[in-house]
């Protein structure tokens, strides 16, 4: 336990220094939520009926954007071996640097949305309503693309594979969060039902994303 | 707690286990590490096979051999870090319930140091990680000569510093089987110097080393020569053309050890 927290700090330590990945995520959102009004014109009604599903894809690109070096940058130091033959079970180290990413990616994103959302003219309760929707949805976007970025470690030059590896599988992820937010604004739909789901998938994740990364990176080390 | 057992008292979990009445308490352990008949294939290629090696606490076992012979592949195979494709590899009188590679440190071609990080930051994360115990980490950098370099980033390191930090994690994290990738690669001759001490105060206190090297290790080691019959073919070539009567032109990997008592040893 005390090795993953300091597996914990470390990554986290890593993200936010320079060179690191935590603010490009929330740079790249910025610049998506930004460049969208100017997109498609000074239209608030649209905007605001769309705000929602711009906020989730950008969240969704945002939290893709640092993930194939998550395990391809332990691989060329050398640490992914260390790391590998330590006492802890794979799959705990592995959901716990999912788990340092996501503090330092994720959480950033959720953070950034009631200033996005002014941008997007979305109202302040449904701004919070979009917020909780990230909040429970952005693990369940890092621990399916835990996967993928196993798989860049083990198919070598894996990095351009992993998009398409990992968008499809944050497909459901994508269309629940946003349904969910939508119904929570403009109905018809209770927003619990989406919502549930939306839950369902990110409990999922965090299962199916550790175990299948750790099996990925044993098979696939050499 | 998931987590196996606390492996800063590795050493003396192994000590008390291997004898429970606690007599001879320090003296060597009684481990011993063997690979039986061990081949590897890597890329569809036989890197070797039949290599046969045994290493017992206080014994250090120099893996030489041309480049591409497998010593490093030999080494990431104890570690666990590869499957043999056949033959075993064997740990009697350590910790049964854990694998190999939790009571060895590998120290590889890469350091695994993060350039962000500074020493003391990359060297506080192995501590933990690998468990170390708490008075090991302070002298751990002094031991390597890196003392006044602690809140250095690591980015700014030299390869032989490097190499120096990455020596400071077998120290601060005790671990009974070191697995050491050429070990002397980058290290100035102080350095040199300095690793060989290490290595013997690790030997004496009942460690087990394998070595892949091309230089002298500064004692007595066993060789384990890796790909030897391969090299003599290669270099002999022109008398198999000239017909010396080995049938067999095919590369073929083979691998023996000299006992300490054979007139192979060297003082490497």
């Amino acid at each position: 336990m005390k090795g993953l927290r300091a597996l914990l700090v470390r990554d986290m330590r890593i993200a936010v220094r320079i060179g690191g990945g935590a603010l490009m995520g929330v740079l790249f959102f910025l610049a998506v939520v930004t460049l969208t009004p100017f997109a498609v014109g000074p239209d608030l009604a649209l905007l605001r009926r769309i705000g929602p599903a711009i906020l989730w894809l950008g969240a969704l690109l945002a939290s893709l954007l640092a993930l194939d070096r998550l395990f391809a940058a332990d691989h060329e130091d050398g640490s992914l071996d260390l790391i590998l033959m330590g006492a802890a079970p794979l799959e705990l180290t592995v959901a716990t640097k999912g788990l340092a990413h996501w503090l330092t990616t994720g959480l950033p994103l959720v953070v950034a949305v009631p200033v996005l959302g002014l941008l997007l003219d979305i109202e302040p309760n449904a701004i919070g309503v979009v917020a909780l929707t990230l909040l429970v949805g952005t693990p369940a976007l890092t621990f399916i693309g835990l996967i993928g970025a196993a798989l860049a470690v083990a198919l070598r030059r894996g990095g351009l594979l992993l998009p398409v590896l990992v968008l499809p599988l944050t497909v459901p992820v994508l269309i629940f969060g946003v349904s969910a937010a939508d119904a929570a604004i403009i109905g018809p739909v209770p927003f619990g039902t989406p919502f549930t789901i939306l839950c369902a998938l990110t409990l999922m994740s965090l299962v199916v994303g550790p175990f299948a990364a750790a099996a990925t990176l044993r098979h696939g080390l050499d | 707690m998931i987590v196996s057992p606390q492996h800063g008292v590795l050493n003396d979990a192994v000590r008390r286990r291997a004898d429970p009445a606690g007599r001879g308490r320090g003296g060597p352990l009684l481990m011993r590490l063997a690979g039986h008949d061990l081949a590897c294939i890597r890329g569809g290629r036989q890197v070797f096979a039949g290599v046969n090696f045994a290493v017992g606490s206080g014994e250090a076992l120099a893996v030489t051999g041309r480049n591409g012979a497998g010593k490093t592949t030999l080494l990431r195979l104890i570690a666990g870090l590869l499957e043999p494709s056949s033959g075993r590899i064997e740990l009697t009188g350590g910790l049964a319930d854990i694998s190999v590679g939790e009571q060895a440190h590998y120290l590889g071609h890469r350091e695994a140091l993060k350039p962000a990080l500074s020493v003391r930051e990359n060297l506080d994360f192995w501590y933990a990680f690998l468990g170390g115990r708490d008075a090991s980490l302070a002298s751990a950098l002094d031991a390597v000569g890196l003392e006044g370099l602690a809140a250095l980033p690591a980015a700014y390191l030299s390869a032989g510093q490097r190499r120096r930090l990455a020596l400071a994690r077998l120290l601060a994290a005790p671990r009974p089987i070191w697995l050491l990738d050429e070990p002397t690669a980058a290290l100035d001759t102080a350095g040199q110097q300095r690793l060989a001490e290490l290595m013997r105060a690790h030997l004496a206190g009942g460690g087990i080393i394998v070595a892949a090297t091309h230089a002298p290790l500064g004692f007595e080691a066993k060789e384990l020569s890796l790909g030897a019959q391969d090299r003599s073919q290669a270099m002999g070539a022109s008398s198999l053309l000239g017909g010396d009567g080995r049938g067999d032109a095919r590369p073929q990997a083979h691998a023996q050890i000299a006992s300490p008592a054979a007139d192979r040893e060297k003082t490497r």
